[in-house]
């Protein structure tokens, strides 16, 4: 698969120049999973890391031992931000009688805008060199993003007309704030990445990140058995004992196809879309854990030329 | 699979983002045609594939088209439309309406249209809407729906209720307070609670609010009627529902946990499909083909097709492990596994294929 990598392939240095990251892809590409890995890079190479998780799921906990994962609900946030901004004394009702539904749903994005408020006072704390956001699932990064923006239109005035502003700026600047957007090498997953690409740049104005295309068969080549010379060792495993000739020419030729059809779309991706990609390794497991991801990290930190965890 | 569908007039694929529902529901949808039924086929996903698929260059439309294939001939139909949420939304104002004044009052909103277009939890609501509409359109005997992604698969079961729950809102309720027409808005914005909203939000954006719900005044108890005969349709026996998986181990837990959801509320779980599986290659394990591996010439390729053979193993060995609980849970007999193929799915003879492995 070497040879369809971009020239120059970048490390984890290209992700921790920026204070803020957020990662961000459709369902069932693994985001959480390149959350992590870049968290454990950037880690092993020195930087203080806190890792945002939006979905109120445990999985980054467990995937990272010994870094901070902190986990933002859009409720508590809300309540937080009424609380700190002058609605001290009714932020509990507010919160406790349901009207914050009837706030997000007369200004949508309100719940967003507010989560937005809050990864901009960490990363406004420089406690940490990295906030590395994993962005919120579905096909939500878009209206996730673009919450500030809508609002400021809607609400000119006010706590909320302040904070959007706040959070544009942040979202605008690109030495502050990326976004690293993640897709499989698979024509659908491709596809919806190059269109959140363009509404991303369009819509939010928001530097983007290297590029992460996640489970790439990165295994040694497998050899055409249909060019292969007759081995003797091939020619005698006819009997089923196990494993038989026929099953080895057939995992073959799976494995090929698949990996031309993997490389056919990295070539179309960087045919779409002019940004460096940062190819992440399948591994053979259906399920990972702390170690899978330190041993996915370990490129990253190599390629920059920093010593391997 | 097959049997998931005898008798059933609505097929409901569920499960999270990105396991292949769409495409689980268009393979149900293709069969079911083949053998007969009139069956139209309701996606949430915007992806050109399915499209693609089916074999519609034009794509999806709001309102359910004719798919027209040679395989269909003589057999059933097989219809497709994809749900336009906003448009929906308006359907349901208009039908429910006193009059088109009402109607247009409430559509042409500000509130409203953040509602049609962001509630959460809209687009589950309108794809049981389509459903509920389809199931009772006479071209139709088989609505197969696959449901939105949500961060809770348990969205969609809950998605009739969404309006009425926000109608039983203390800010509703307020808002509907019997006072004399015309005094309503000022007694409503002297309300403390909503004063607050206004700081918060905006004057023009608490007008809408008020606006909006004072608009939809007489129309509360015609949602509700509504929302307990979609109910009442989700739960009925004929009305199947098919969970997705992947067969990754964070996949099916949350696979495993929904099934007990669905159980928990007397839904019945009519199969679950562990979609792209790792195929085994023979009969034998990953250490079998390690072996050979070992005893081959270094450096040879025969050395190197059979250490691929063991790590193609590998992953479906671990596949099995992780899927072990959940065949545990809901038995063996309900249990489908498709393979992974070699490439996406994206035209007709891959559906077919799959079809082959659905309803074998």
């Amino acid at each position: 698969m070497s040879s369809q990598r971009p020239p120059t392939e970048p490390g984890i240095s290209s992700i921790v120049d920026t204070r803020l990251v957020i990662v961000a892809g459709k369902g069932g590409v693994g985001k959480t999973t390149v959350t992590a890995v870049l968290a454990r890079a950037a880690s092993a190479a020195g930087k203080r890391v806190l890792v945002v998780e939006l979905d109120g799921k445990a999985a980054l906990d467990e995937l990272l031992p010994g870094i901070e994962v902190r986990h933002i609900a859009p409720a508590m946030a809300l309540e937080e931000y009424l609380h700190d901004h002058g609605f001290k004394r009714i932020a509990k009702r507010l919160a406790a009688t349901g009207v914050i539904d009837v706030v997000g749903t007369a200004a949508p994005g309100i719940d967003d805008l507010v989560v937005l408020g809050k990864i901009k006072q960490l990363e406004r704390s420089e406690e940490w060199d990295l906030v590395l956001v994993d962005g919120p699932a579905a096909g939500h990064a878009i209206t996730f993003l673009t919450a500030a923006a809508g609002l400021r239109d809607a609400v000119r005035s006010g706590p909320i007309g302040a904070q959007a502003d706040e959070v544009l700026a942040m979202l605008a600047d690109s030495e502050r704030c990326q976004v690293v957007l993640v897709t499989l090498a698979e024509t659908t997953p491709v596809n919806e990445l190059v269109e959140t690409a363009y509404a991303v740049e369009e819509r939010v104005g928001v530097r983007l990140g290297p590029i992460v295309v996640n489970q790439v068969d990165l295994g040694e080549p497998v050899p055409d058995p249909d060019r292969m010379q007759t081995d003797a060792n091939i020619d005698g495993a006819t009997t089923d004992d196990g494993a038989t000739i026929d099953d080895a020419i057939a995992a073959a030729r799976f494995r090929r196809e698949r990996a031309a059809a993997q490389a056919a779309e990295i070539d179309r991706l960087a045919g779409e879309l002019a940004l460096p990609r940062i190819v992440l390794a399948r591994r053979l497991v259906a399920g990972l854990t702390p170690d899978d991801i330190t041993a996915l990290a370990a490129p990253l930190i190599h390629r920059d030329g920093t010593p391997a965890p | 699979m097959a049997t998931a569908l005898d008798g059933a007039e609505v097929v409901v694929c569920c499960g999270s983002g990105g396991v292949g529902k769409t495409t689980m529901a268009a393979v149900t949808g293709l069969h079911a045609a083949a053998a007969g039924r009139r069956v139209v086929v309701v996606t949430i996903d915007p992806a050109r594939r399915l499209a693609d698929a089916l074999g519609l260059p034009d794509g999806l439309r709001g309102e359910p088209q004719r798919i027209e294939r040679s395989e269909l001939e003589g057999a059933g139909e097989l219809w497709a439309m994809m749900l336009d949420t906003p448009a929906m939304f308006d359907r349901v104002v208009r039908s429910h309406a006193t009059d088109a004044e009402q109607a247009e009052r409430i559509i042409a909103n500000r509130f409203y249209r953040n509602i049609a277009g962001a509630l959460s939890g809209t687009q589950e609501y309108m794809a049981s809407e389509a459903l509920y509409e389809l199931h009772g359109d006479p071209r139709f005997d088989l609505v197969v729906v696959d449901t939105p992604p949500s961060r809770n698969a348990l969205d969609f079961l809950e998605a009739p209720g969404v309006l009425t729950r926000f109608l039983d809102h203390p800010v509703f309720k307020l808002l509907m307070m019997p006072t004399r027409t015309g005094f309503r808005v000022l007694t409503a914005a002297s309300q403390p609670l909503l004063r607050a909203i206004g700081r918060i939000v905006g004057s023009d954006v608490l007008a809408d609010t008020v606006a909006f719900f004072q608009a939809f005044a007489g129309m509360e108890s015609g949602f509700r009627d509504r929302a307990a005969a979609v109910t009442a349709l989700l739960h009925d026996p004929t009305t199947r529902f098919v969970l997705v998986t992947g067969p990754q181990r964070d996949s099916i837990t949350e696979a495993a946990w929904f099934a007990d959801q669905l159980h928990h509320q007397g839904f019945g779980v009519a199969a679950t499909v562990v979609n792209r599986v790792h195929p085994r290659f023979g009969s034998g394990t990953a250490a079998d083909a390690s072996a050979r591996a070992a005893s081959a010439p270094v450096g040879s390729d025969a050395a190197a097709l059979w250490r691929n053979l063991a790590e193609l193993r590998t992953v479906a060995e671990s596949e099995r492990v992780a899927l072990a609980p959940l065949a545990e849970r809901v038995g063996d007999e309900l249990l489908v596994e498709v393979p992974l193929l070699p490439t996406d799915v994206h035209d007709l003879d891959a559906l077919t294929h799959l079809a082959r492995h659905l309803f074998p």
